[in-house]
């Protein structure tokens, strides 16, 4: 039988050899410019090719839904109902019509009740929290399963586009990224300890900035990762903290690719506790035990003694303390912006076409969600560092969280919101419901000093993330912003294609 | 979350819904995507605590028994089918539907169903009329702590006052329909 198995076994050698050269000079390619700090250009072209592969897809998805005449799903990115903005009592008024001001007699409507009636069902169809936990919706498709909502419209030629994606993702891109990652991160702890051996000085700190720089480029060009910077000039110095939104864990080697960053976090066991510990021999992390995550004061004396003193690395923290999904930046929490130094924002914006990278801890596992990242195509992202920027006269602690998160949010193009990324995992505190009520009994009522005042603060009930401690004050809900009703109608966002008889006509 | 919704939801059930309640077929997509995003348990029904994970809805005062329209006599689970249903009283009244057949059931949207709506939100125990302790229920839902016993028994009165006709000292639907429509 040996004769048989002869051309079978050198067929054998023959594909191992291809994909071992082929696998070898890849790796090649990538690591030596990662090395030097060079970039051949190789990730902007493949970005450009698929974009076009992605376009054609589209195409023919819309194509082929328009011959069967069926409907195509389309993502609304404007939500799915129209919603105006006014406060309460304007809308109370208006459902009123009495023209009159609010006077001092206490004044009831059975038809108050429509006003949040309407604003509980619109919040039913479309709310602004909820959907910021779960991955964005895309307007083409990006051949990957994970993202299609259409699948019953695939042609033939976009199955086979679709297999051959799958080969390239899973069978050559895949094991390239694994290794790559294995590679660096095993250079970062293997180098990382060795560094640690020499004495506190120049050489030391020049060698480990180096070595964290040359292992994060390593890592980024195992997850494809292509990244634009803008601003350079901005960028954070030592003696400050660099507080950017947080989506995804891969943010931090996003950012710490183009910098040296002081990380800030929990000392975890396992792999990622081993890679903790060798990079904090080389240069000053700030890792905190379990126990000590909850006592602000250690947790603020730590930050306060590293940004004064000069030689150490910017902090890089993430105030809203959870993953969101980058259509919207949630409340930042005010434990970084006490201590008193100057704050480096930085707005990290990703493009979800090739893959998206928001961390969804409630569906996926950290090895799974690895696992996601480097079979996508690639993730697009665009950093800009902006201005730095501290703390006012007269503002405090929550006020300039505030600041520097609206502007974070309008240079990404996210939604600047007020609400707790904790909503994530817990429930939302009572005072936001005593606030409403407080609105609507001063209608009732007119202005007079409130009855049943100094109600004793919730105990809060969201999970505490590392350090920041005390949720912020409650917003006055004027920051809230109510919805009218007209009549108990909701208006559905319309499509721009469908017009007529689909329009819904507001009510008389 | 989204990647099952437009096809576990099929044709047939799409026009049917499209009958009975009047929304559009892209429109009952997106709603479906909505509802499979806030079914948690993924298991085709809504519960109590899938609405009340909604913060918005969670602070509004009268949030629980805007949830509590949904949920059909004793039971704890909404289906999509039923979550249309409620949600079609919410549907602007479109001029072209008024001249339609007259024989047909009104649709879930007339106006008259809008205020049964509102009038049910009130009436808990379902008699038909919304007594001076619903009515109180409803007004210390709204105000919270803000106003005394007192003041609220006495906008309450004055309101059965006003409304009332036939002087059985509660609210019937017809009397909540002249007292809303003035």
């Amino acid at each position: 039988m040996g004769w048989f198995l002869l051309p079978f076994d050198n067929l054998l050698c023959i594909v191992l050899g291809i994909s071992f050269t082929v696998g070898f000079s890849s790796l090649l390619v990538i690591v030596v410019p990662a090395v030097l700090g060079v970039s051949i250009g190789i990730r902007r072209l493949y970005m450009k090719s698929l974009l076009k592969v992605f376009e054609w897809a589209t195409v023919r998805m819309e194509r082929g839904a328009k011959e069967k005449n069926q409907h195509l799903y389309k993502p609304y990115s404007n939500g799915i109902i129209a919603k105006e903005l006014s406060s309460l009592e304007q809308e109370i008024q208006e459902l009123r019509a009495s023209g009159t001001t609010l006077s001092s007699e206490p004044e009831f409507e059975m038809a108050d009740i429509m006003y949040f009636c309407r604003r509980g069902v619109e919040s039913i169809v479309d709310d602004e929290v909820t959907k910021r936990f779960s991955a964005q919706e895309l307007e083409s498709w990006n051949l990957l399963t994970r993202s299609n909502f259409n699948a019953r419209h695939i042609s033939l030629r976009l199955s086979v586009l679709w297999g051959l994606g799958l080969f390239i993702r899973y069978g050559f891109l895949l094991p390239l990224r694994v290794t790559l990652a294995a590679s660096g991160i095993g250079l970062l702890v293997v180098l990382t300890t060795i560094v640690g051996f020499i004495p506190s000085g120049w050489l030391r700190t020049y060698l480990s900035e180096k070595i964290h720089l040359m292992s994060y480029r390593i890592c980024v060009r195992s997850l494809t990762a292509i990244i634009t910077y803008h601003n350079s000039e901005n960028k954070p110095k030592n003696g400050g903290i660099c507080v950017a939104n947080h989506t995804t864990p891969i943010d931090v080697i996003i950012l710490a690719n183009d910098g040296c960053y002081s990380m800030v976090g929990q000392i975890h066991g396992g792999l990622i506790g081993v890679v903790q510990r060798a990079m904090v021999k080389s240069s000053p992390h700030i890792w905190f035990e379990r126990s000590e995550v909850k006592d602000r004061h250690l947790v603020a004396e730590r930050l306060s003694n590293h940004v004064a003193d000069k030689t150490k690395h910017p902090i890089l923290i993430f105030p809203e303390g959870t993953c969101i999904n980058n259509t919207s930046v949630m409340m930042f929490k005010k434990g970084s912006f006490e201590i008193g130094c100057t704050v480096y924002p930085v707005a990290i914006k990703y493009d979800p076409r090739f893959g998206d990278a928001f961390w969804n801890s409630s569906k996926f596992g950290m090895v799974n969600y690895l696992l996601r990242m480097m079979s996508s195509w690639a993730i697009v992202c665009s950093v800009w560092y902006l201005p730095p920027m501290s703390r006012e006269e007269g503002e405090d602690a929550v006020q300039f969280a505030n600041r520097v998160k609206a502007a974070i949010a309008t240079q990404g193009g996210l939604v600047d919101l007020l609400w707790d990324g904790g909503l994530k995992r817990g429930k939302v505190k009572n005072t936001f419901k005593e606030e409403q009520q407080k609105l609507y009994s001063k209608v009732l009522v007119g202005d007079q000093e409130d009855q049943g005042e100094d109600r004793p603060q919730e105990d809060e009930e969201e999970e505490e993330e590392l350090e920041e401690g005390d949720q912020n004050e409650d917003r006055p809900l004027e920051d809230y912003t109510p919805r009218p009703l007209e009549d108990c109608s909701l208006r559905l966002q319309e499509e721009e294609e469908e017009r007529g008889s689909e329009t819904p006509m507001k009510d008389q | 979350m989204g990647s099952r919704a437009s096809t576990l939801l099929r044709e047939e059930e799409i026009e049917e819904i499209k009958k009975e309640t009047g929304f559009s077929h892209s429109q009952i997509t997106r709603l479906y995507s909505r509802f499979t995003s806030l079914d948690k348990g993924e298991n085709g029904t809504l519960s109590r605590e899938d609405f009340q994970r909604i913060p918005e809805l969670a602070i509004n005062p009268l949030g629980d028994r805007i949830i509590n329209a949904f949920f059909p006599e004793g039971e704890d689970q909404v289906n999509f089918r039923g979550f249309m249903r409620t949600l079609a009283h919410f549907r602007p009244i479109e001029d072209n539907e008024k001249n339609k057949d007259p024989t047909a059931s009104e649709p879930l949207n007339s106006r008259s169903n809008k205020l049964l709506f509102a009038f049910r939100l009130y009436d808990l125990d379902r008699d038909d009329k919304i007594s001076r302790d619903e009515l109180l229920q409803v007004l210390r839902m709204m105000v919270g702590v803000n106003i005394s016993d007192e003041q609220l028994g006495s906008i309450a009165d004055r309101t059965i006052q006003e409304a009332d006709q036939n002087g059985d000292n509660s609210i019937s639907f017809n009397e909540f329909i002249k007292k809303v429509c003035l």
